[in-house]
């Protein structure tokens, strides 16, 4: 194979872009910039970030069982407040749209329709997160607001 | 100035001992469907079931924990789910911190933190004791009769 320098493969990409996401004073788009494909790796990442350090704090609040009966609802009974309970909704969006997202990166991985469908897959994600969304959201509202 | 790129298709040069990296991508999609499961079924048992978050307590953390099931079914989802998320940060901060001292600290941090959280939720679910002697009736599962 013969080498490329970086000038020609920088001109090979310019000569590949896709015109109608080229509007002027704005960078121009590429195939992926601004597409499906950047916007589910940027909610992937910032949900899987979220939801790290919320599973630092849950592990030691959940510690808090072998400490005393006390001491558990003590905390526990701060994450029943009306403003948790939003954060919890949150929450749950956050791991369920990761979730989703993360089987459709495994079948653009290992299924052979996987790159040809990525965009309807992301869609289909959005859909399934939506419905999911829907039955848990004010089912836990009501377990929220109505104690 | 022209530097040259190597062709994506050239051979890389062999490498001896295992392929940290490629075990640790196939650990992200294994661990996460298994993820999948375990998370929608704590969330769902947790959450959707009965009176939801109002109605956790220390009794209600007690009948799990005192169930092998439960017992298995959260340190799976702790070690699965601590080593996923240390993991996907470590591919955060080889993303972006480009100091090479800043960046193993923060590596380093992350392998502590995720090796002392496991240590210790794995050590809470296998000593905890549902029934702690001395503690007021009202705060324990029914199962453990007057005190
Ligand atoms: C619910 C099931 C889950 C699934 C299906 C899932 C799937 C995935 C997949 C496929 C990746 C991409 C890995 C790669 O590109 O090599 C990933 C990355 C990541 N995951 Fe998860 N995951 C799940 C749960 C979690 C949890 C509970 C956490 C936090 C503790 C988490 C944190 C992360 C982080 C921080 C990344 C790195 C993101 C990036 O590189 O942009 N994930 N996940």
């Amino acid at each position: 194979m013969p080498e490329k320098s970086a000038e020609a493969l920088a001109d090979e990409f310019a000569r590949r872009r896709t015109p109608d996401i080229d509007p002027p004073g704005r960078p121009a788009g590429t195939l992926y910039r601004g597409h499906e494909g950047m916007w589910s790796w940027v909610l992937h990442r910032v949900t899987g970030v979220a939801i790290f350090f919320f599973l630092l704090v849950h592990v030691l609040d959940t510690a808090l069982v072998r400490v005393s009966p006390e001491a558990y609802n003590a905390v526990i009974g701060t994450y029943q407040t009306p403003i948790m309970g939003l954060g919890e909704v949150a929450l749950v969006a956050a791991i369920v749209f990761h979730a989703l997202n993360g089987l459709r990166i495994i079948l653009v991985d290992f299924w052979a329709g996987g790159t040809r469908h990525h965009k309807l897959m992301f869609w289909t994600v959005i859909v399934l997160w939506a419905l999911l969304m829907l039955g848990f959201t004010p089912r836990h509202l009501m377990n929220v607001f109505s104690h | 100035m022209s530097s040259t790129i190597e062709s994506p298709r050239a051979a890389a040069p062999r490498r001896k001992g295992a392929n940290w990296e490629k075990w640790g991508w196939i650990y992200m999609r294994v661990s996460g469907v298994l993820l999948v499961v375990l998370i929608f079924g704590h969330l769902f048992t947790n959450l959707m079931v009965g009176d939801g978050i109002s109605a956790i307590d220390f009794g209600f953390v007690g009948g799990k924990l005192s169930q092998p099931f439960w017992q298995w079914w959260d340190v799976a989802m702790l070690w699965l789910a601590l080593i996923h998320g240390a993991n996907g940060m470590r591919t955060l901060v080889n993303d972006y911190v480009r100091s090479e001292t800043a960046r193993k600290v923060l590596n380093g941090a992350l392998f502590a933190v995720a090796a002392v959280l496991i240590i210790l939720g794995t050590l809470v679910v296998f000593t905890f004791d549902p029934c702690p002697a001395g503690a007021s009736a009202d705060l324990l599962p029914s199962f453990c009769g007057a005190a």
